[in-house]
């Protein structure tokens, strides 16, 4: 035993001992609390993550209505289903699976995967389940604990009709999300058409809420009574020019047929119809099967998802000779008295151009109703050959010149996806191909029928028949008529395009076009009580049978429509491209269509 | 006899308050108030808002308060030779209290530990702890005048054995090692050396280090130490003897305490240390627990959030947020500074009693004092530690501060237990 001494001084050191360690372990943890709540923030972040979601709230995407109205694209509510993992309990997966018609393979890997992401936040677990399914399947949900819908939009369409001019909606991809601060994952934008061009309006403005949420995800209130909340704004919706009535029987009209109808109003460059054929049902491209179904029409030997309308490039043939005509007048190649004989065709040079017998002699106006290429070939080369012009290149560029202010050889960049500008031969072209010195207007002298070194989308044959139809100038062709409200006009398309040639010569070829009509090529589309001025094509295609082409306007006198009809392989513009014209108009003026066998006709044909 | 002796018949009973140590008193009410307040803010929900809503644990608290306040009254009404009389019979009445909750008690959390008494939950562990404090400072009372032979030496360690053994079979490992703190007591009593305390720590650093490095490297580094330290005492050829022998042992250690968790420990106590090894481990499970926590901790800052304004506990991140995990609430309403006065009452009240133990003239008042000193150092070391991530997960309370009847009525009798002997030091030997 320790004497008392020995065994006190021994005691009192180990006291010391005892209370140095209690008082160091104090120590250390206030060490440890300083490090982790006053010197690492990551703790503050973690916290805030933890108990702060932001809830994005959808708005609604703007409704595309027609010119006079009527609703052509909304939108219907689905629902995601989605999954918080950490609160899925026991459930009967026998009944889950039957209920969502999916299998156990698939129920298991998407547990897993969304167990994988996170357990405590939602996650994805079935995309866009339909209004009706949601109902069957909304009483049975709280047997599921952990599952919950989330309601979206999709675009749905009145009519299957303008899925091109409509365009499509989907996911935004990441090189938009990185881009554009606005969209995140899984927020849906305009991919083409109006919804691409207009995706500022239509898209509204998401609102968001941050809500205070417990452990098991469970909202609990807002945050800091909803100050950082803010309301989301529905799209705006759109008014397009198209005519609902007429896009319809367009898309009837074309069907079994390529080609395009493209119909204007001339006082204002509003598209009433942009048809394109093939086309597609635009509800193809919603929602999840978009994609497969994407791929699908890429496949399609018929090309659908190739806009002809705005893209297709076919040399304009006869309908051209009324521009051409346009520029002899206004620089002096011919006057309105300027009359040939045509012996059945033109030669010169070599060079031989062949014409149809029709009655003699011919001056502007009749040239034009008779379609005579002799007349065509002998006017281009005048105007060409005018003495003002120091050079061909001069000459050629001026009728370029005067080509471009009536809209060909360039895009409108309107509101309208994907336009091509089409082709014109140029100086340049041609001196590239044949040498500075190397050529002269009888070189290019198929220019003066439209054939050659020339294309013209169907847009811009519909712009150019509004332009005779106003005597001179042009709108914009455009396609949304009016932003949020039917009389608020899309501003962007108001001011007038005033062409290079004078009003006069207009006047001489309207009344061309409609002697071509009345009594001209296009005689057999005269459509009763209603004058139309046209102009018949037949595009000669070294791939196969002619395009029928045929532009027109009507009424002659305060026109409301203009027109551009094109029809692939279907031989004269005469014979397919005009009566499908004459039953637009006579639908867009009338409202019926009161010659059923001539509507028939069309109807019946395939190319 | 000491001169002073007064015999305590003969002195006027002006109070039973009197001699008792105020300012341990005052710190114990300080406690109380602010255990009851956190659980008020741990677990305060909007249907149920007010303090004394007794459906919810915040009213239940104020309920277990007040009947402690009555119990601690009680103890100082009690004659003060009544606890040396009946330490052994005390004990005794645990021991069989614990067999009985192996044979009928309920399980709560995986442990057998509960007594249902009229719909209310009794947690006789708790209350052993102050048995075993009891018959221990009667054991060593006993034992002071003999020669500290191996006999005299081992009937504490068997003692405290006798608890710690049943608690292991509720597979409450948590309240079990808090019998491990009375290692403190029969170290100030010089029943252990401090060479072997040092030693019992060293290896379990030695331990953790093997959990954080390759148990080859600490061995290569060992060798390495020794042959070093070897060439420096190569003149005494005895010396390099036995330190061969050490460090055989402690390669031998370190290898099998690698071995012994792997193998020996369950999965979920493995868990439990390898998140403090490791934050990112098991974030879903076991390390959400401790990540929670440190995220209401450490969102504090320095002066917190302000009463009532966590959102961390109170939104259920944090397990436990009442029990267990009640100094989460204080770390994330009072900030750094909040955490630094809790901590500063208690290293105050364990020092404190120290002081008063010191002060005893018998032993069993004394030894009493450190078992009570020891276990609550042990509960605020772990339940704090484990809150910081610095001690494995153990569900043990903080005193005073966590909801729990058991806990609160059980350290309140300790303390005023201890009050009382020491407000008759005098009258006891």
């Amino acid at each position: 035993m320790l004497n008392s001494n020995q065994s006190s001084e021994h005691a009192s050191r180990r006291r010391v001992f005892i209370i140095i360690f209690i008082i160091l372990t104090g120590i250390i943890f206030l060490a440890r609390l300083f490090y982790i709540q006053v010197i690492d923030h990551r703790y503050k972040v973690y916290a805030s993550s933890n108990v702060q979601r932001t809830i994005t709230e959808y708005p609604a995407r703007g409704l595309i209505y027609d010119r006079n109205g009527e609703l052509l694209v909304y939108n219907e509510p689905y629902y995601d289903l989605m999954v918080i993992p950490a609160q899925v309990g026991e459930i009967d997966t026998t009944e889950f699976i039957s209920l969502f018609d999916i299998t156990r393979e698939q129920f298991d890997n998407r547990m897993q995967s969304a167990r994988h992401f996170s357990r405590f936040t939602p996650s994805l677990f079935q995309r866009q389940i339909s209004k009706d399914s949601y109902a069957a399947i909304q009483e049975k949900l709280f047997r599921f604990p952990g599952f919950f819908v989330q309601p979206r939009t999709l675009r749905k369409y009145v009519h299957p009709i303008a899925a091109h001019t409509f365009g499509y909606v989907g996911e935004a991809g990441p090189s938009v999300i990185e881009n554009e601060p606005y969209y995140r994952q899984g927020d849906y934008i305009g991919i083409s058409g109006i919804e691409k061009h207009y995706e500022e309006e239509l898209r509204g403005h998401k609102g968001s809420r941050i809500v205070m949420v417990d452990a098991l995800n469970r909202a609990i209130g807002s945050f800091q009574d909803g100050r950082y909340d803010t309301m989301a704004v529905a799209g705006t919706d759109l008014y397009s020019s198209l005519d609902m009535d007429l896009q319809i029987y367009g898309e009837k009209l074309m069907q079994n047929k390529r080609g395009s109808i493209v119909a204007v109003e001339p006082s204002t460059g509003q598209i009433l119809a942009l048809v394109t054929s093939p086309g597609y049902d635009p509800d193809l491209l919603v929602g999840r099967v978009r994609s497969r179904n994407y791929r699908m029409l890429q496949a399609d030997t018929l090309n659908p998802l190739f806009n002809r309308a705005l893209m297709a490039n076919y040399p304009p043939g006869s309908v051209f000779k009324t521009a051409n005509f346009l520029i002899g007048l206004q620089e002096g190649g011919i006057n309105a008295n300027s009359t040939y004989s045509c012996p059945g065709h033109y030669r010169s040079g070599g060079i031989t151009i062949r014409c149809r017998p029709h009655p003699q002699p011919v001056n502007p106006i009749t040239a034009i109703q008779h379609s005579c290429n002799t007349f065509s070939a002998i006017q281009f080369r005048n105007t060409l050959e005018l003495p003002k012009f120091e050079s061909m290149q001069e000459a050629l560029t001026n009728w370029r010149n005067h080509l471009m202010s009536m809209g060909f050889a360039r895009a409108f960049n309107s509101d309208l996806p994907h336009e091509l500008p089409g082709l014109l031969g140029s100086a340049d072209y041609y001196d590239q191909v044949y040498g500075t010195r190397g050529w002269r207007a009888l070189t290019v002298i198929s220019l003066s029928i439209g054939q050659g070194e020339i294309g013209t989308t169907p847009i811009q044959l519909a712009n150019f028949a509004a332009i005779v139809a106003n005597r001179g100038f042009y709108h914009t062709p455009h396609v949304v008529k009016a932003i949020g409200a039917p009389d608020n006009l899309n501003p962007d398309y108001i001011e007038p395009n005033y062409t290079t040639i004078d009003s006069m010569h207009y006047e001489i070829m309207a009344e061309a076009m409609f002697e071509t009509v009345e009594a001209g090529t296009g005689r057999f589309s005269r459509i009763p009580d209603i004058p139309m001025a046209g102009k018949t094509g037949t595009v000669q295609n070294p791939h196969g049978e002619n395009h029928s082409a045929f532009i027109a306007f009507a009424p002659v006198e305060e026109p409301q429509i203009a027109i551009s009809v094109i029809v692939e392989n279907a031989g004269s513009g005469a014979a397919w491209a005009a009566p499908i014209s004459s039953l637009m108009v006579e639908k867009y003026l009338t409202g019926e269509i009161k010659r059923g066998w001539f509507e028939q006709r069309i109807l019946d044909a395939k190319f | 006899m000491n001169k002073y002796y007064i015999p305590s018949n003969m002195r006027p009973q002006l109070s039973i308050f009197k001699n008792i140590d105020k300012f341990t008193v005052l710190v114990y009410f300080i406690l109380i108030i602010v255990g009851w307040l956190s659980v008020y803010a741990a677990e305060i929900k909007d249907t149920h808002q007010s303090i004394f809503d007794f459906s919810q644990h915040y009213g239940k608290q104020f309920v277990w308060i007040l009947t402690a306040l009555v119990l601690a009254v009680v103890i100082l009404i009690m004659d003060v030779k009544f606890f040396p009389a009946f330490a052994y019979i005390i004990f005794g009445v645990g021991i069989i209290s614990l067999i009985g909750v192996l044979l009928f008690g309920v399980t709560v959390n995986a442990t057998k530990a509960w007594f249902h008494v009229g719909g209310v939950a009794i947690q006789p562990s708790e209350f052993v702890k102050y048995a075993t404090a009891l018959a221990l400072a009667r054991l060593i009372y006993e034992s002071k005048t003999r020669t500290k032979t191996f006999q005299v030496i081992i009937k504490p360690f068997i003692l405290i054995a006798i608890p710690f053994v049943l608690v292991v079979m509720q597979s409450d490992m948590g309240t079990s090692l808090v019998f491990s703190s009375f290692v403190i007591v029969l170290y100030r009593e010089g029943y252990i050396s401090g060479w072997l305390l040092l030693l019992g720590i060293l290896a379990v650093i030695l331990f953790v280090m093997t959990l954080l490095v390759n148990e080859f490297y600490i061995m290569g580094a060992l060798t390495i130490l020794g042959i070093i330290t070897a060439i420096f005492l190569r003149k005494k050829p005895s010396a390099v003897k036995q330190l061969l022998v050490v460090l055989i042992l402690v390669n031998g250690y370190v290898y099998s305490a690698d071995y012994a968790y792997n193998e020996i420990l369950e999965p979920h106590q493995r868990l439990r240390i390898a998140v403090l090894v490791d934050e990112t481990v098991d974030l879903r499970g076991a390390g959400y627990n401790l990540h929670q926590s440190k995220i209401a901790i450490g969102s504090g800052g320095l002066t917190g959030k302000g009463f009532l304004q966590g959102t961390q506990t109170k939104f259920s991140f944090v397990p436990e947020q009442g029990t267990d995990f009640i100094f989460c609430t204080i770390g994330e309403e009072w900030g750094f500074v909040g955490s630094t006065l809790l901590i500063g009452l208690f290293l105050t009240l364990i020092i404190r009693i120290i002081i008063l133990a010191e002060r005893q003239r018998s032993s069993f008042s004394r030894v009493f004092g450190y078992a009570l000193a020891s276990v609550l150092f042990f509960h605020f070391m772990v339940n704090i530690g484990m809150t910081i991530g610095m001690v494995p997960v153990m569900g043990i309370p903080l005193p005073y501060i966590s909801y729990g009847g058991s806990s609160l009525w059980a350290f309140t009798i300790f303390l005023f237990t201890f009050l009382k002997l020491d407000s008759r030091r005098l009258d006891l030997l």
